[in-house]
């Protein structure tokens, strides 16, 4: 919704701090803290998933393996399962969100209307509303309507985040979009369809494709629901790591962690080569 | 009057056909959010008053509540689920600010830099409690390094930063993911605010301090506070991080719902429900305050 502008800001006493003296060079000792840190997290998992017999108290290991990315990575093991049904189950989830949350979110970012405030707040709730809670809630209609344990049941309970996000940036895109050219389309002689299709399309595309990303993503990352509805049968990544996690091999866990993480930083990179660094603030709800 | 009776009509016509058209293209998403989530926290409802259960013939009742209030686990557990909520959403929001402004100040290398910042925002939440403990467990990549350093001299002397009773570890993950949301929130703001009002404010002689204190910060409060209710109901809420990285007795609320939940004791189900009864209107009723709060502070400002 909000683009993040990088260029330089042009205010002279800013330039006057980064350029010379004290002061920009502690500003930037800070903020290589503060990337040191928000980045560090990840070095134990590098590190751990390409040891072999990574002993306390070794801080580099002292031999290396390819032995957990053997596992992690074998054809018929249970991480490519995993990844199929990760993806399938987030590309269902992505689309049927797309298609219900558009027109949806034309409405809410181009039109007033009386009661767009409730909707809003509905939308906004299960963003908001403990996960557990929708997951405890739902569990046993999902028993007894025999869609518990099952893909598509966590299809469904998935589209209960992904839907709200989805609306909400796609009423950003269509609020910031300058729709007038296509009512100038029309005047011109285009037909409804053609406006449609060579005007309003091409100026809500880019928007549109974050807004399907970011449904994609939160399916993606999708823990609680996924164990709740699916029960244990329906294994998704994130549901795999869990169960790596509490086995014990750290190197596999670290590798599968690695495994799942990598894909969601280099979409999120990518989207935003391609949108010119436009709408990063929005991916900060991801859950 | 003919002709404008007949314009009366089609316009009123006209709006009519506006409104349907609203509420057609609402239809699909609203349904699907009031019949699923809607559904879901009704039924959570329904099922805390010890209705939808085993027993057909049950009649509804507050039973389940009344055993929560008696229970000292679950008082301990609220509390812990505040503090771990409060602490982390407010070193999240206060570093957050901070990082903005940093990074706003920054020439070269600021397309990069803000790149970085937020590299972990897509990285799901399981990772990251998997990440931090790898780093702050015993055996950690922290702890090893102390012990190299010779600050310690065995995993048993490191402090326990994970699965501890003041929830250092969960903490640390919820900040370590928000400060970038916030700060992104936050750096959205200055640039779309611009620097005029700072320079007025520098032009009429006020010092850093007081720019920050009555123009930049009075500029961030809304949208930052619309940030920090997320936060807040996200930390308030969230299930796997405090999984793997608390403590099991006193477990956060979330927690503490699935254990009675998947509990041998099919009695304890509504007490499941009850719980996530009450953090479901906890988190409301933040919320509400918060967005209050928020409006107020805008409505203010425009005074």
């Amino acid at each position: 919704m909000t683009a993040i502008d990088s260029r330089p800001t042009s205010s002279p006493a800013e330039v006057q701090g980064v350029g010379s003296g004290r002061r920009g060079s502690v500003r930037s000792v800070v903020v290589g803290t503060m990337l040191t840190l928000l980045l560090l997290p990840f070095v134990p998992l590098v590190l751990a998933s390409l040891a072999d017999g990574y002993f306390y108290p070794q801080v580099v290991p002292e031999r290396w393996s390819t032995r957990a990315w053997a596992i992690v990575l074998d054809p018929d093991g249970r991480t490519w399962a995993a990844l199929r049904d990760t993806v399938g189950i987030a590309v269902v989830v992505m689309i049927v969100s797309l298609v219900v949350a558009v027109p949806a979110g034309r409405v809410l970012g181009t039109r007033r209307f009386r009661g767009k405030r409730v909707i809003e707040l509905l939308l906004l709730s299960p963003v908001l509303v403990p996960t557990i809670a929708v997951a405890l809630g739902i569990h046993v209609v999902f028993l007894r309507l025999g869609l518990a344990g099952g893909v598509a049941g966590v299809v469904l309970v998935h589209l209960i985040p992904a839907t709200p996000y989805v609306v909400l940036l796609s009423a950003g895109v269509f609020a910031n979009a300058e729709l007038e050219l296509e009512a100038q389309a029309r005047a011109l002689g285009a037909s409804w369809w053609q406006a449609r299709r060579h005007v309003t399309l091409r100026l809500i595309a880019p928007g549109l494709a974050v807004a399907a990303l970011f449904g994609f993503l939160i399916s993606w990352g999708q823990y609680v629901l996924t164990l709740v509805i699916g029960g244990g049968r329906v294994v998704t990544l994130p549901i795999l790591l869990f169960a790596t996690a509490s086995g014990g091999d750290a190197a596999v866990t670290a590798a599968t962690a690695l495994f799942h993480g990598l894909p969601a930083i280099v979409l999120l990179v990518a989207t935003t080569r391609v949108l010119g660094g436009a709408g990063l603030a929005t991916f900060g709800g991801a859950r | 009057m003919g002709d404008r009776s007949v314009l009366h009509t089609r316009a009123r016509r006209a709006l009519r056909h506006e409104s349907v058209r609203t509420w057609a293209a609402l239809t699909p998403a609203v349904t699907l959010v009031l019949t699923l989530f809607g559904g879901a926290v009704v039924l959570a409802l329904v099922r805390s008053f010890g209705l939808l259960g085993t027993d057909p013939s049950a009649r509804p009742s507050l039973d389940a509540y009344r055993r929560l209030l008696v229970d000292p686990e679950v008082g301990r557990s609220l509390l812990l689920t505040l503090h771990v909520a409060v602490v982390s959403s407010t070193l999240a929001v206060v570093l957050g600010i901070g990082a903005a402004l940093l990074l706003r100040g920054l020439g070269r290398g600021r397309r990069l830099t803000t790149t970085l910042f937020q590299l972990n925002l897509p990285v799901p939440h399981v990772i990251g409690a998997v990440a931090i403990l790898s780093l702050l467990g015993q055996s950690g990549l922290l702890s090893r390094a102390a012990t190299r350093i010779g600050m310690i001299d065995e995993p048993a002397s490191f402090p326990a930063l994970v699965f501890d009773p003041y929830a250092i570890g969960i903490i640390v993950q919820y900040v370590w993911k928000e400060v970038p949301f916030v700060g992104i929130v936050a750096l959205a703001i200055l640039h779309s605010t611009g620097d005029d009002l700072e320079e007025a404010a520098r032009t009429l002689g006020a010092t850093s301090w007081q720019r920050l204190r009555h123009v930049t910060l009075p500029l961030l409060l809304p949208g930052v506070l619309s940030a920090a209710v997320i936060v807040f109901a996200f930390t308030f809420g969230t299930f796997e991080v405090p999984l793997l990285l608390g403590s099991s007795f006193p477990a956060v609320l979330p927690v503490l719902a699935h254990q009675r939940y998947t509990d041998v004791d099919l009695a304890s189900r509504p007490e499941a429900m009850a719980i996530s009864a009450v953090i479901t209107l906890l988190v409301l009723a933040v919320v509400v305050a918060g967005t209050t709060l928020a409006r107020r502070t805008v409505r203010q400002d425009a005074a």
